[in-house]
């Protein structure tokens, strides 16, 4: 291995600088872990006791602070909608602009390194900005315009809904998709294209055919890393289409819908009597947390096999 | 990377080139979009266009004729197609109703006062009622006051308490994963720290305001429980994994023969890092801050539920703060469509918008010439 990382320790003449300087990072990082650490268990040891099939499976009544007979069944549909939604537009215009980055771009080229420039501060554009441009732009304009053409005379298109908070979301999670997608691309290595390409294959079929399917893993990462970073996400959804209470389950694009994160929200700061809504809070953040560090585990597995794969066929 | 060797023109092929390139401008488009439409929102307030103020200056009904069609429109408060359609006398009828109305309006002179003008947005102005000119943000009063200066100010405080907490665990942990940590314990470390970065800022503000905020106030004795220092912390958290990742890269992308040949000098390993590979890497370390500077500022959840949403002045650390973020998600939903409220939030989101564009570019920048750098290819 590297030579570097076998150094032996005890060689080296001992300094306290060294003692202390190692002592102190590694603190740190052993800080960084521990915040970790208090957050998840204080989630799950106090949320543990409250979460049940009866919990999860149920439509709660208007008053959802009432733990007897609350559930977070609307709310997880909810989520897993608008996130089901987002993934179908984020996914094929994702995964097709890394593809065009890594076979197509010419590296050098101004266009190249706009579009980088521009996927790099998508990115960086605060949640709360993308709320204001969901209802901007996806409420206000499209939605609006759409009426207008179908000529309904009652808000259809044009109010908070499904549709446009899921888009919104896509926007918002493109450059995660982008930047997985392109490292799977990159970690296949030359010369399949090169032996498909030598067999006569054109350079499309030789990316649909050999280098996409090696890619998956990959790209399925991608994807998931985008699924749990929107699933908790909710200040995008604030103004786009969450609901603080929906009698029932949404049916169409065009309505609105509760939402796990939203609903962590609404219980922590709107609730009459905290100590009494606490068990359900609990329960409710770690219904959200299981959702999201499962993804985010199958993404982070994924991705170290992928990694070690690729480490062993350069 | 990609593929070099030619290939035979089909015009299939072709057709799926261009249209695989027009895809990935969506990536330019929608930024663009972003920047144009939330703007769009805020722009009669920037061009001046309409007024807050609460006592219109009152035209004489005789003048009726002599003024212009659209300046009269605009009085009249009405839409075009509605002025089009209005005949002469349904309009002197508007008119007279106008002056009655400016007869009982609210006895107060602040009344009269355009309060969306830049100048009352920005400096302090000596309202009715006050002893000296403040800095206020109270839209929702008689007098609707947009000082945006108080939630400035109060996002400023929370992100700098959060980068002074998240900025030395992350270097530091950034150091030790990178240079210090032994590979296997490395490849644990990292994707623990970066599951940091999967916890739900919504998650992380509730754990800020249920459990932290009771145990901090415990520690530190503080009066008000929600405050800027309870946000900030909870704040830290987030931006712990941006500025791990990015320092973490740049310390990594420095050549190992840096080390290698600081230790062989006789250097210790933690002579080597902070001596040669930090000073090498300064400029990531640099872009690290600036993004985390980014992101904590434009974090909306964390501050909303944790920082007590108090619109005051004040430099202390303990008092409740307002940011930009949580002044946009809570009042949004409740500001009149296109009324001067709702467009002062689209501005001041254009002018969130603004910033972390900026600081993007800057950060994207330094670390490309970095790397470009430590590559050796400038």
């Amino acid at each position: 291995m590297n030579p570097v990382n076998t150094i032996d320790f005890r060689t080296k003449k001992f300094r306290a600088g060294s003692f202390f300087f190692t002592g102190l990072t590694g603190l740190a990082t052993v800080l960084i872990l521990a915040i970790l650490a208090t957050i998840l268990t204080d989630v799950v040891y106090n949320g543990w006791g409250t979460l049940s099939w009866h919990f999860v499976s149920t439509i709660p009544k208007k008053d959802f602070f009432d733990s007897k007979t609350t559930g977070v069944l609307p709310m997880i549909i909810g989520t897993a909608s608008r996130v089901f939604v987002m993934t179908l537009f984020v996914l094929p215009i994702g995964v097709i602009t890394a593809i065009y980055l890594t076979e197509y771009a010419p590296n050098t080229s101004i266009i190249t390194r706009i579009i980088r420039a521009a996927v790099n501060n998508l990115a960086g554009v605060p949640s709360i900005v993308f709320g204001l441009f969901g209802l901007g732009f996806f409420v206000n304009f499209v939605g609006k315009n759409l009426d207008v053409l179908f000529h309904h005379p009652t808000a259809v298109w044009g109010q908070p809904a499904i549709i446009w908070a899921s888009l919104t979301l896509a926007v918002m999670t493109m450059p995660v998709v982008i930047v997985a997608t392109e490292e799977a691309l990159k970690a296949v290595p030359q010369g399949l294209r090169e032996a498909s390409l030598a067999l006569g294959g054109t350079k499309l079929q030789t990316i649909i055919k050999i280098v996409l399917p090696q890619a998956l893993p990959g790209i399925l990462t991608g994807g998931i890393l985008a699924v749990s970073r929107a699933a908790g996400e909710v200040a995008p959804i604030l103004f786009t289409g969450v609901a603080y209470y929906m009698a029932s389950l949404p049916q169409h694009l065009t309505d609105q819908f509760m939402d796990l994160g939203y609903h962590v929200f609404v219980l922590s700061t709107q609730s009459p009597n905290i100590q009494q809504t606490e068990p359900i809070l609990y329960a409710t953040v770690l219904v959200l947390l299981i959702l999201t560090f499962a993804l985010n585990l199958v993404a982070i597995f994924i991705r170290s096999n992928m990694r070690r794969k690729m480490r062993s066929l350069h | 990377m990609g593929i070099r060797r030619g290939h035979r023109a089909h015009p299939g092929e072709w057709l799926a080139e261009k249209f695989i390139f027009l895809v990935s401008l969506t990536a330019i488009l929608m930024v663009f979009l972003i920047f144009a439409f939330v703007t769009r929102e805020a722009l009669p307030l920037i061009t001046g266009e309409v007024s807050s103020a609460a006592v219109q200056p009152v035209i004489p009904v005789a003048d009726m004729d002599k003024i212009p069609a659209e300046k009269l429109r605009i009085y009249l408060e009405l839409t075009p197609s509605q002025f089009a359609t209005m005949d002469h006398d349904t309009k002197k009828l508007l008119m007279e109703t106008k002056v009655e109305g400016a007869q009982d309006a609210p006895d107060n002179k602040d009344a009269k006062i355009n309060t969306i003008e830049w100048r009352y947005l920005l400096f302090p102005y000596q309202w009715s009622g006050y002893d000296k000119p403040v800095y206020i943000w109270q839209p929702v009063s008689e007098i609707k006051k947009y000082n945006i200066i108080p939630i400035v100010i109060g996002s400023i405080k929370t992100t700098l308490i959060a980068l002074f907490f998240a900025v030395p665990l992350a270097l530091g942990a950034a150091i030790y994963v990178s240079q210090l940590a032994s590979p296997k314990l490395k490849e644990y470390i990292k994707p623990a720290i970066e599951m940091l970065s999967g916890i739900p800022s919504v998650v992380a503000g509730f754990f800020a305001l249920i459990f932290m905020a009771t145990v901090l106030q415990k520690v530190f004795g503080y009066e008000s429980r929600l405050n800027a220092f309870v946000a900030g912390i909870a704040l830290g958290f987030a931006i712990i994994p941006v500025v791990f990742s990015i320092a973490e890269d740049a310390l990594t992308s420095v050549p190992r023969n840096f080390t290698q040949a600081a230790l062989a000098l006789g250097a210790s390993r933690w002579q080597a890092a902070w001596q040669v590979v930090l000073p090498a890497a300064l400029p990531g370390v640099f872009a690290a801050i600036v993004l985390g500077f980014g992101r904590a500022i434009g974090e909306t959840m964390i501050v909303l539920m944790a920082s007590g949403n108090a619109s005051i002045m004040s430099g202390n650390i303990f008092d409740s703060a307002r940011t930009i973020t949580a002044t946009i998600a809570a009042e949004l939903a409740e500001a009149v469509f296109g009324g001067d409220h709702y467009r002062i939030l689209f501005l001041i989101g254009a002018l969130l918008f603004l910033v972390t564009f900026l600081t993007n570019m800057a950060g994207e920048l330094v670390m490309h010439r970095l790397k470009g750098k430590l590559e050796g290819k400038k």
